[in-house]
This record gives structure tokens, C-alpha cells and sequence, in this order.
């Protein structure tokens, strides 16, 4: 088993707490895994990414070379497009299809939709509306709408969960469990 | 057991809970910042009666952890790069002293990720003529930290412990080992050791120098550094740190045809490149950072045989190494996906929306637009990113905005405005604006007090509280002094006294206050 994923969105949209959830399973499942993730001046409001790469042999790099990527899991859509050069030729894309907008000169999001249905394997949705229903974050949902093409039991998602949150209280256990749930329900598998 | 998911940095910090470490003093900087941060949160370290601080800067830090050495027991001090310039007194010195169970952890920065430069530390051991280790991942990062420890007491000598950001910042899974009792406290059974008089520090120096062969020998011996053997002799590979994952990325099954020399500890094994040395045609030297090992190797004339690396840019010699770069250089074929869409725009970092600096700068610029020749001498932090706004004209070093203030003011420039961060400010801002009050120098000194260091997440600034009484006390006039909230309601006043202490022929210090919007947000969720 060999999963190379690349997380992407913007600084303090929450993809590094995803990271740590697949992470938390994969380590539960004796998997090898490397995760890198970004810190400091880098972070503030601009474009985050953070490799996880997951494989039952033992793994070298901490990034992951250009082509390579099987999964782009990315909590905004042009910010699933700056990670291209990464995508290996058969690999998804799994996107929330909200943009957001924190710099001026954003593009129409009319044009950054058209060049992501060009992806063979694509999966976008609007998350941040399933989120408000489940009263969860966006990143959560789109955690769950990604399970299916990790390789992951579900039901060890769930339990790295509950691993993760159980000190912040049941109703977090909850509402990060119905996001996974409802995002699963619009992963198209 | 299970395996622990963890940073680079949290490793190490585990590291030196279990090795029996007695007492963390650093000052935060990208990417070592996580390190103390996981020991000051451990309980497993509070229960240990482990001391865990933020100094006000690595020069008092470091100095700290020299003193927690005299007492006889286990200090780590963890800084960035840069860092490492303004300990670069104490540094020197503790070689000179040979303290013992001292590990010096700093973390380089190549690519820049958050930094100004990419200023490989090595170097500095190197000149220190002190034992460094590179880790080349999560599990020898944390295992190397009570080996550092071993080899510090045994050779009593500082260790340099040098990470690049990519470990600092990657996890993975690690096995711990059996915890080891702190030291008791035992002083120097040398009374002159610590004591770098002249005549002491000669000897001192002698014996460090004596020492180098022991260093070299540890090397050779250690197990760290490796000699792996290749059938195709073609070409050698001196890998150092995490050089060597980028390597053997290149290969399936993790075979690679060509001898390797891993390296992960310093001085390098001499032994082991020579062999290298003598058994292939050509050497392939591969570094995360600057091109240490390739200078040292290659030498001044160049003669030998080929050696490739950064200095001829058969990897380009700035930016972080990576397995792409790595194939390149060896010839084999690099994939790639598809070109990033022309739609596609950048996404800088910027201030939060509703930071307090905001409203600062929106003062700051209303006010310099009159002034034609007006310049404003900028700092390190979040703040920084104001030159996005372009309220700032310069950042170079921390504490820089107030002296080059003064500097500038001084040969006729004027308004000349200095603008600084509250942590900055303790961290080596008080020495500058005493300069500016002993030579009476016409500055601006804006403190932007949100009440934290914010840059890197969020831990105290140790001039907090404090800032109008250390301001008087280095003799500013309180006349002089301004308080402020930088909010949108504030606007018109701040601009008033701006413009009040721009027209002030003396040193004016104005302090606008209101907390990070992050912290504040913290604040809110306990």
C-alpha cells in the first residue's frame, strides 16, 4: 500500500488538523507515514500545503516529487490548481468548490471551476455547506468525502477521531463524525 | 509500544525529556520554535521538574544553558539560523570551555520559508572546531539528542545540533527509549574552566584543539555515519542529514547502485572519504543547505578529481534539496504533472484581517505621504509583511529598525521612523534606543504592542508590561511617550500624534496597544 497526499487551502483553514486525523489511522494500522507541514511567516492567510505520505514500506523523502501525488485533498478550489504539477496522471482531486477570497485580485470563479472540471478524476462541492448543517468545519467534511480513495477502513477515520477529540468533549466527537459522515455521502463512491 | 507521531522538533523535544535533560532555554524562531514549546506542554517534563523558559533573546539563552552546565547537569538551548549570529558570543565561548551535556539545536531554513536568509549553521561549528550532529530523520532525531548528550559529557564539549526546516516540521512515527535520571549537581572539577581569563583561555584553546582527534574518532565510530557500499563505482555519493531520504527516493526498493557516505555526525569521517575517495571516478556531494562539506572536500584549488555538488550548481545552489533536484543531478528522468493553470494567482501571506498593525500602518502612512523624504525603518514579524502595504522601507535584522533609525537620522534623513515589534523590542530593541537617547538622535520609535510574539504562534514577549517603564528608565522623556489603541475610531488621534512626535526634535516613543487578533481568539475559546 503507497498513498502520497497533498493537503492544500489557505493559512489557518485547518488542513494540518486532517493531516493529523488520516495520520493518527495510519499510525494505528502499523503504517509507515511522513507528514510535512508549514509554520511561521508562510502560514499567515497565504497558500498552506502539507504533504502526507502514507506506505507499508519504509518511506524517504518527506515531500513528495513533482507527478507523484494520488490525492490532491484541497479545502479551496484554485489552491487545488496551484498543486497541479504534483498530481500523478491517474490522480484525484477532492476540493470544496467555495472560494475564498482574501486578496484582491482573485479570479472568476467561473474560470477557476471550468479548469478543474478538466481533471480526470475530480470531486468538488460546496463543504462549508454541509458544514453549517453538521455544525463542523469545512476541512472535516472534506476529510470524509477524501476516505474513501485512502485505503483507510472508515471506521478507523472514526476512531482517530474520537482518539483526537475526545478530550474537547462529546458534542466535538460528534459533529466531526456527522462532517465525515456527510462528506462521505458526496464522494461520488 | 506505540509508535509517537511527531515533528522533527517535537522528537527532539522528547529527546531531551527522556535523556534526562534538566533545563530548555530558547527564543522562538521558524522552524525550531515547536521544540520547547513541547516541553513547556509536556507533563511528563513538568512532573521531572524540568525548567522550560523563554529567554528574551538566543544570547541569554544559550548563556543560561552554560550556567545550567556549571551547575553539572543536561541544558539544551534551541534557536533559528539567525539566532545562532546574535549567540554567536556565548557560542564561541562554550567551545572554548568545553562545556559538557550542552546541545545547541538550531534550525536552518533553506528555501526561506520564513526567514531572510539561508545561513547554514555548520559553518559555525565548524569555526567553534566543536562535534555537530545532522539527523537524517524523525526517530535519529530524537535518538541523537541522548546520544548528543553522551558525547557532550564524554568529550566535554558543546554539541551542535543542526536541523533544516523540512525535519523540523515533518512528522513521523517514533519509538521512545527508557527514560534516563537528571543529573545531580556537580561543578567543574577545573576551577579554571569557566574562567576564560587570558591565560586560562590559552590552555583552554590548546585543548580543544588537542581534542579535534577524538571528535573525528567519535565519527568513525559512532555508528551515526555510515559507508554503504555500491557495484557501480562510476560515481560516489556523500550524502549529509536528510540529503540522503531525497537520495534513496530515487530508488525503488531503496537499492542505489552507487557507494554511498551518509553522514549525520561531525567533524566528517575522514576515513570513510577517503575511501570514497580513492574507490570512485567521480563524487556527487548532496546537502539540505549551504555547500559545507562540498568546500571542505573540493578545497580551494579544485584539483582531484571531478566533485559535483552546489558550488559547480549541479544543484543550484540556493533553495532546499529536494528528490527532484537529486535526479536531476544523477541524470535520471524527472516526472512531472500538469503546468499550473494560468488562473491561477498568488496568495501571499498577509495580516489577519482586523490586525491591530493594520491600523498602525494606516496612521504611519497618511502621516509619511506629506513628508517627500521621510523613511521608515522596519523590523522582524508579522508586522514585516507591512511592506505589502508599503509602509515599510527596510527589514533587515532583529532590533535593526531602531539603530538604523537612528543611523540614517543622524547624516539628515528625516522623519525617520522606527517600527517594531513588542518581542522584538526585548529582544534587542532596549540597546538601540539607548543609543538614540544618549546621542539625542531626532527618531520616531513605534512599538506595536500586541502583547505577544506573534510570528510564531503566540508565546510571551518578555517585554510585556513593561514597555513605558523600560522606556523612561533608558531615559526617554515621558512627554514623549504615546499610548494608543490602533483601531478605525482611533484613526485621527493617532494621526495627531504622529504628526506631534514627527515634529519633536528628540527621541519620541509611541506605543500602540491592542492584542493579536489570534491570541485574543485563544483568550476567547479557554
Amino acid at each position: 500500500m503507497k498513498k502520497d497526499i497533498l493537503l492544500c487551502g489557505v493559512g489557518g483553514d485547518g488542513i494540518v488538523s486532517v493531516a493529523k486525523i488520516i495520520s493518527d489511522a495510519a499510525l494505528n494500522m502499523g503504517l509507515h507515514l511522513k507528514q510535512s507541514e508549514i509554520h511561521g511567516m508562510s502560514q499567515r492567510g497565504g497558500s498552506v500545503f502539507s504533504h502526507l505520505r502514507l506506505s507499508s514500506d519504509e518511506i524517504y523523502s518527506d515531500v513528495i516529487p513533482e507527478g507523484k501525488v494520488d490525492i490532491i485533498l484541497s479545502s479551496e478550489p484554485m489552491e487545488a490548481l496551484r498543486y497541479l504539477p504534483f498530481l500523478a496522471e491517474d490522480g484525484w482531486i477532492i476540493t470544496n468548490s467555495t472560494p475564498f477570497i482574501n486578496i484582491k485580485n482573485y479570479p472568476e470563479i467561473e474560470n477557476v471551476m471550468s479548469e478543474l472540471k478538466k481533471i480526470k478524476n475530480l470531486v468538488a462541492f460546496d463543504a462549508n455547506e454541509i458544514a453549517k448543517e453538521v455544525k463542523a468545519r469545512a476541512n472535516m467534511v472534506l476529510l470524509g468525502a477524501a476516505a474513501p480513495f485512502l485505503d483507510i477502513e472508515f471506521s478507523k477515520l472514526e476512531e482517530a477521531i474520537h482518539h483526537i477529540f475526545d478530550r474537547k468533549g462529546e458534542e466535538v466527537v460528534n459533529s466531526n463524525l456527522a462532517a465525515i459522515r456527510a462528506g462521505k455521502e458526496n464522494s461520488g463512491k | 509500544m506505540q509508535k509517537l507521531l511527531l515533528l522533527g522538533d517535537e522528537a527532539i523535544a522528547q529527546g531531551f525529556i527522556d535523556a534526562g535533560g534538566s533545563a530548555i532555554n530558547s527564543y522562538p524562531g521558524t522552524p525550531s520554535t515547536q521544540i520547547t514549546e513541547y516541553v513547556m506542554k509536556s507533563k511528563e517534563a513538568k512532573e521531572k521538574g524540568i525548567v522550560a523558559n523563554w529567554c528574551a533573546n538566543e544570547k541569554t539563552a544559550l548563556e543560561a544553558s552554560i550556567g545550567v552546565s556549571y551547575a553539572g547537569k543536561r541544558a539544551m538551548t534551541c534557536m533559528k539560523h539567525v539566532g545562532l549570529n546574535v549567540a554567536g558570543d556565548p557560542f564561541m565561548n562554550a567551545a572554548i570551555i568545553g562545556t559538557k551535556g550542552v546541545l545547541i539545536v538550531v534550525a536552518d531554513d533553506p528555501s526561506m520559508f520564513s526567514s531572510q536568509d539561508e545561513q547554514d549553521s555548520r559553518f559555525y561549528g565548524h569555526w567553534a572546531m566543536i562535534p555537530m550532529l545532522e539527523p537524517s530523520d524523525q526517530q535519529e532525531a530524537y535518538d541523537m539528542v541522548h546520544f548528543g548528550f553522551e558525547l557532550s559529557e564524554t568529550l566535554s564539549t558543546p554539541v551542535l545540533y543542526r536541523i533544516p526546516t523540512r525535519l523540523a516540521h515533518s512528522r513521523a512515527g517514533i519509538v521512545r527509549r527508557e527514560a534516563k535520571a537528571q543529573n545531580e549537581i556537580a561543578f567543574p572539577q577545573n576551577p579554571k574552566q569557566f574562567v576564560l581569563l587570558p591565560a586560562n583561555a590559552k590552555v583552554q584553546y590548546r585543548t580543544l584543539i588537542d581534542k579535534q582527534a577524538d571528535f573525528t574518532k567519535s565519527s568513525e565510530e559512532s555508528g551515526y555515519n555510515k559507508y554503504i557500499d555500491g557495484s557501480d563505482k562510476k560515481l560516489g555519493i556523500i550524502t549529509t542529514g536528510i540529503a540522503y531520504n531525497y537520495l534513496m527516493e530515487n530508488f525503488k526498493d531503496g537499492k542505489c547502485p552507487y557507494p554511498i557516505v551518509k553522514v549525520a555526525q561531525y567533524p566528517l569521517p575522514y576515513s570513510f572519504i577517503n575511501k570514497l575517495y580513492d574507490e570512485c571516478d567521480e563524487i556527487l556531494i548532496l546537502e539540505d543547505g549551504q555547500p559545507f562539506v562540498e568546500e571542505l572536500i573540493k578545497g580551494f584549488l579544485g584539483k582531484g578529481k571531478k566533485i559535483m555538488g552546489r558550488l559547480d550548481e549541479t544543484i543550484r545552489r540556493d533553495g532546499e534539496l529536494n528528490a527532484e533536484k537529486v535526479a536531476k543531478a544523477l541524470g535520471m528522468p524527472v516526472k512531472t504533472g500538469a503546468p499550473i493553470p494560468a488562473v491561477v494567482t498568488n496568495r501571499p501571506p498577509a495580516l489577519c484581517q482586523g490586525c491591530p498593525h493594520i491600523d498602525s500602518y494606516n496612521a504611519l502612512n497618511e502621516v509619511m505621504a506629506e513628508y517627500k523624504d521621510g523613511k521608515v525603518f522596519g523590523d522582524i514579524g508579522c508586522y514585516t509583511l507591512g511592506f505589502n502595504m508599503g509602509a515599510i522601507n527596510t527589514t533587515v535584522c532583529m532590533g535593526a529598525s531602531i539603530t538604523m533609525a537612528k543611523g540614517a537620522s543622524e547624516v539628515g534623513v528625516f522623519p525617520s521612523v522606527a517600527v517594531i515589534g513588542d518581542g522584538t523590542f526585548g529582544h534587542s530593541g532596549l540597546t538601540g534606543l539607548l543609543d538614540c537617547i544618549n546621542e539625542k538622535a531626532n527618531v520616531v520609535v513605534m512599538i506595536l504592542d500586541n502583547e505577544i510574539t506573534g510570528m510564531t504562534g503566540g508565546q510571551p514577549s518578555s517585554a510585556n508590561n513593561k514597555l513605558e517603564n523600560i522606556c523612561i528608565g533608558l531615559g526617554v522623556d515621558p512627554k514623549h511617550i504615546r499610548t494608543i489603541v490602533p483601531l478605525k475610531k482611533n484613526h485621527e488621534e493617532f494621526v495627531q500624534i504622529l504628526k506631534e512626535e514627527i515634529a519633536y526634535n528628540g527621541v519620541s516613543v509611541i506605543i500602540p496597544r491592542r492584542m493579536c487578533l489570534v491570541e485574543a481568539k485563544k483568550h476567547l475559546n479557554k
